[in-house]
């Protein structure tokens, strides 16, 4: 069974919003929300200065505190491709995954159950990449098994340097960003 | 220098958490509330089959008003939620690994509870239901005609009250990605402030009744027993000066662990001291100190230590000051924890 990971170029990533208009037309985002954002991230002091523009989303957690904290099992891991998702008819909007998240990459939809990220699971099941990955202009995304090591993201992982979100927070992102 | 610019919009969730709003902490303040007074209402009861006057421990009945208060704030719980149709599908499951799953099969036993010690002293507290439903007659003789009932049930207060009034804290514990909610002191920290809004609200209950003889209809009945747990007798002074002694104590106790508290955010992560920085120098740092501390247990700690010294009169001052301010705890952490997040790695690893 197949454990589904993104790798992100942050070098190649330009922060055009692609990959977050094409979740939104893909899966229907209600407007004024999001799934998918850019985060542009300064270091340093002036004239040292370096700027890093990442894709963000979901990060589909080896430990996810949203599943650990869901009281119905409506926020779980999907048996295939081990991604977290959410079932929206058993969901009860406590909102307590919302909170546990360090990313704070969910929200409560306008029909009251909570939404984010699902890697696309629909269109991965027929054997397409997510939508953001597949539209983005200057190829900056790979998805794949990170469980393979035959992988294009398994093969980036172990030549190129990477770092994910909040290491710190215990919960084992499975998106990575290329430096 | 670190600079974070983001494209995301979501509402609620930018520009930081705000999922919980005034509910979850009514929520938590009413939950820790009845925790308290279960435990109370427990050790009342294991007095009474001691032998003692029951009228000078006047938390004895404090499961029937503990009962109106648990479902105040469970109205409030489900206002909070926002696909609330679907609120049964917690009862189909059990997580294991989930605290709200775990205190939503809990609150289940605790109405159970509550109910159960209701109907030991509920013919002789609402005379009417008595003479209506004469089943509740039989249910309390059946259950005062053996001790070992008695003790049963108010065990069961005693630990299900404590259990009620960690999980509250444990609730907001076991998210890492809120620092200032991740003190293992959180727990003892809520149930010690539920005892202490449980022993004023009881106070406060005593007081609004009076000296009336209980009322034998249906309306003033139902209101006596639930505001007078004592029925139609007024507690002696002893009684009264009794359960502010315990508050004192509770106040105390509360001020060290926040102590405590603050302490432990300091010395752990750089996101839990930037936490404790919300309260110390922070945002919330004048409610905290100012309601929470100031006006909810220095105050009341004060005024209650001049009435236990006969320097000034008893008054329902330090009771209402408890509760503001056991409401307030419950506010400035829900809001602060939901502001405080994981700090982003400052150098190194790219």
């Amino acid at each position: 069974m197949p454990r589904f990971g993104m790798v992100i170029d942050t070098r190649k990533c330009v922060g055009c919003q692609d990959c977050v208009v094409a979740c939104q037309t893909e899966n229907d985002v209600p407007h004024g929300y999001c799934r998918d954002w850019i985060a542009t991230e300064v270091r340093g002091s002036f004239p040292s200065l370096s700027m890093e523009i990442r894709s963000e989303r979901c990060n589909h957690c080896d430990n996810p505190p949203c599943v650990s904290c869901c009281p119905t099992g409506a926020s779980h891991v999907e048996s295939f491709g081990r991604t977290v998702q959410v079932t929206a008819n058993k969901c009860i909007g406590c909102k307590a995954c919302i909170a546990a998240c360090p990313y704070d990459a969910r929200y409560v939809h306008p029909k009251g159950y909570i939404d984010k990220c699902t890697f696309c699971l629909h269109r991965v099941k027929e054997g397409k990449d997510p939508a953001c990955v597949s539209v983005c202009p200057t190829h900056c995304m790979y998805f794949g098994d990170l469980d393979d090591p035959k992988s294009r993201v398994s093969e980036l992982l172990r030549t190129r340097k990477w770092h994910a979100l909040l290491p710190d927070a215990g919960t084992r992102p499975r998106v990575f960003y290329l430096t | 220098m670190l600079e974070t610019t983001t494209t995301r919009h979501n509402p609620l969730v930018d520009p930081h958490l705000s999922v919980w709003g005034w509910e979850i902490p009514i929520y938590l303040f009413f939950g820790g509330m009845v925790a308290g007074m279960m435990i109370l209402g427990g050790l009342a009861m294991l007095r009474m089959l001691r032998g003692e006057d029951p009228r000078r421990y006047f938390s004895l009945q404090a499961p029937l008003l503990g009962f109106v208060l648990i479902n105040l704030g469970m109205v409030a719980l489900f206002l909070d939620l926002s696909h609330k149709l679907y609120v049964w599908r917690v009862f189909l499951t059990f997580q294991v690994a989930s605290p709200m799953s775990w205190g939503s099969w809990l609150l289940l036993i605790v109405y159970a509870a509550l109910l159960l010690s209701a109907l030991v002293r509920l013919p002789d507290a609402w005379p009417w239901l008595g003479r209506q439903l004469p089943v509740f007659q039989r249910v309390s003789d059946t259950l005062l005609a053996r001790p070992a009932r008695v003790k049963a049930i108010a065990w069961s207060n005693i630990v299900l009250g404590a259990g009620l009034g960690i999980y509250t804290g444990i609730l907001l514990n076991t998210m890492v990605a809120r620092p200032l909610w991740n003190s293992a002191i959180l727990g003892p920290l809520f149930l010690v402030s539920g005892l202490s809004a449980g022993a004023a609200m009881l106070h406060l209950a005593s007081v609004l009744r009076g000296q009336r003889p209980a009322p034998a209809g249906m309306v003033g009945g139902a209101w006596s027993a639930i505001v007078q747990p004592l029925g139609p007798a007024w507690p002696e002074k002893g009684a009264a000066d009794g359960l502010v002694r315990s508050d004192q104590a509770f106040l105390v106790i509360e001020l060290v662990l926040i102590g405590l508290l603050i302490a432990n955010l300091y010395t752990s992560s750089a996101s839990h001291a930037a936490a404790a920085g919300l309260l110390m120098g922070g945002p919330y740092t004048g409610v905290f100190w100012g309601v929470v501390v100031g006006l909810g247990l220095v105050l009341p700690f004060v005024l209650q230590s001049l009435e236990l010294g006969r320097r000034i009169p008893h008054t329902v001052v330090p009771a209402l000051l408890v509760l503001a301010g056991g409401y307030a705890l419950r506010w400035v952490m829900v809001n602060a924890g939901q502001v405080s997040e994981v700090a982003p790695a400052m150098a190194g690893g790219y």
